[in-house]
């Protein structure tokens, strides 16, 4: 078994006066894709948002690559090399597809050069549209200029929050077309209602419920468990 | 929705009306008076737009509604008029090169200092109360009293009347149009500021990120920006502002006392909310809009004068609640 890049231990976050997280666990191992899924307000989101430390968490671990990062900055956290693409997508409406690029650009070097001609490779339409207002792309290629924006660094993990919300089926695919890309070079964790999607791409997986973390283990078992799957993910046999 | 009409033709409908209302009081005004007063206008826009780009910016990336601006802004001048004090061969010389050469100085001292007052600002007091606009208008409204406090003590509590380079002092007589060279010189430096921030915010890297942040401070974040640093420079950029705003005007008006930052800071606000909170342009144009209206008032019907503005801003925001030019947020 591979070693995990970010282990998040007994970690509990309030938004407020509520108890979001109530002391959830999971790894993202290396070299693979984490698919966390859940009902709607299970808690997945914040779980990211806590990793990436835009929500504090009030106890638990969260160690990316053995150094402790819970009580760290967001901006500190990206820098050590975690790319972070939200549920909303968090594009910069008013500034263009370029300038999208540049303010996640790090540094401009050739490495960076590098890697975003890769990145524009996987999404092409980014490219067409380069100069083009961000607010104008359709849904799907404003989720893909996010991600675009989150690998365009060196980054060892990406976090990313249901990609594939309001898509068309086609561009599902596309989609899982990309990340099966991306993985080839960084670890993922991925929230995930979508079902196919998540089987599609995902190695290991975590159910997520009511702030804790109720299932995990290997992608391939859980397609298999009809119990489990009708169970948290409302899915039957019937309905596949 | 019933608006389309509206989107559609907007732009032309804003712009045709503009210059109908911009020349509007050609009715009442005699052409060589129309002109002196658009300068006049113009001129005092620019000092405004001066006090409500800052304004703007730092709430447009910050969320912070700063109350001290205004104290900022007489920091500026009181700067301003000390460097006059100390060098007044200086500025009394009849040598354009000198009365120049003090006016900078005065300038970047005063742009220094305040800038500086604005980063103790920032990093002691108003970055506790992010988020919390209720705490920021009583913080910052604190922040001004000491602050105004301090100039009474440092420099007396009473008005002073601030000397002026003698260039600034001198006019052209352009076809029997007397011109105010000062004024001429105060619309320079708002393009110039204008300019600069402009080329600011949209070439460079850093501005780009300021102008990102703007939309998403949380997405600025999570891709490795130091946002917190980012606000500190941006609040010191804006103090800046003031200070040059609050010299530029002391020299205009002739004079400085301590609790000048409040009334300029009125106007700045009505500025700013005609503009669009966040918008650099949203500010210069309602700095003009105000700033021209005021004189053609003040021309027309003397006792509206100070009124005007305020109808102008209710009437911007029946139409269009966000300003005119809205920042993405
Ligand atoms: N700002 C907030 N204030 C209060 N409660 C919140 C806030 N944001 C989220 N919550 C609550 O936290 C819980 C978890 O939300 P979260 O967004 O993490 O769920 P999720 O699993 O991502 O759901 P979804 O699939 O709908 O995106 C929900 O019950 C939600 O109502
Ligand atoms: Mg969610």
């Amino acid at each position: 078994m591979s070693e995990a890049i970010l282990k998040v231990e007994g970690t509990h976050t309030f938004i407020g006066q509520h108890h979001i997280l109530q002391g959830i666990s999971f790894d993202a191992k290396a070299d693979a894709v984490t698919v966390l899924i859940g009902r709607n307000g299970a808690g997945k989101s914040t779980a990211l948002k806590t990793v990436i430390g835009l929500l504090p968490s009030s106890e638990g671990r969260i160690m990316f690559k053995g150094n402790e990062i819970q009580k760290k900055k967001p901006y500190e956290i990206a820098r050590m090399g975690i790319g972070f693409v939200p549920e909303d997508m968090g594009i910069f409406a008013n500034l263009t597809v370029e300038e999208n690029m540049r303010v996640a650009m790090l540094v401009e070097d050739e490495a960076t050069a590098q890697r975003l001609e890769r990145t524009l490779d996987i999404f092409s339409d980014l490219g067409k549209f380069w100069k083009a207002q961000a607010g104008i792309l359709s849904g799907g290629q404003k989720q893909m200029l996010a991600i675009a924006r989150a690998i365009v660094n060196d980054t060892s993990l990406l976090l990313i929050d249901e990609p594939s919300k309001g898509l068309a089926p086609i561009l599902v695919d596309a989609l899982i077309e990309a990340i099966n890309q991306i993985k080839e070079y960084s670890v993922v964790v991925l929230v995930e209602q979508n079902f196919y999607m998540a089987s599609s791409v995902g190695d290991y997986f975590y159910i997520l419920d009511d702030g804790m973390v109720v299932h995990g283990g290997l992608m391939e078992d859980l397609v298999n468990d009809e119990e489990l799957k009708s169970k948290y993910l409302g899915i039957s046999k019937a309905a596949e | 929705m019933a608006t389309t009409t509206f989107e559609r033709w907007g732009r032309e409908l804003t712009i045709a009306g503009a210059i109908v209302l911009f020349l509007l009081p050609l009715i009442g005004i005699p052409g060589k008076t129309y002109l002196t007063l658009t300068i006049a206008g113009l001129a005092m826009g620019m000092l405004l737009f001066l006090v409500a780009s800052g304004v703007s910016i730092i709430f447009g990336l910050m969320d912070v509604i700063n109350f001290a601006h205004g104290a900022l802004f007489a920091w500026g001048a009181y700067v301003g008029f000390s460097i006059f004090q100390r060098l007044m061969n200086w500025v009394e010389a009849d040598s354009v090169f000198q009365n120049f050469a003090v006016f900078l100085i005065a300038l970047v001292a005063a742009m220094m200092v305040v800038a500086l007052l604005g980063i103790i600002l920032e990093k002691v007091i108003i970055r506790r109360v992010y988020g919390f606009h209720l705490f920021q208008i009583l913080i910052t409204f604190g922040a001004t009293v000491v602050l105004v406090e301090l100039i009474r003590v440092l420099w007396g509590p009473n008005d002073e009347v601030m000397i002026v380079p003698l260039t600034f002092s001198r006019n052209w007589d352009i076809l029997d149009i007397i011109v105010y060279r000062y004024r001429v010189i105060c619309i320079v430096i708002g393009l110039i500021v204008y300019g600069v921030i402009q080329f600011v915010l949209k070439k460079t890297k850093l501005g780009t990120i300021v102008r990102a942040g703007v939309e998403n401070r949380d997405m600025v974040q999570a891709m490795g920006h130091n946002i917190f640093l980012l606000f500190t420079g941006v609040f010191a950029a804006g103090a800046g502002l003031a200070a040059l705003g609050g010299l530029a005007m002391s020299i205009f008006s002739r004079q400085v006392y301590p609790d000048m930052g409040s009334t300029y800071l009125l106007f700045a606000f009505i500025v700013v909310i005609i503009g669009g909170l966040g918008s650099v342009t949203g500010s210069l144009v309602g700095a003009l809009i105000v700033g021209l209206s005021y004189n053609y008032v003040a021309y027309l019907v003397p006792w509206a004068a100070a009124g005007v503005n305020v109808l102008i801003m209710i009437i911007i925001l029946l139409i269009r609640p966000t300003g005119l030019f809205p920042a993405g947020k």
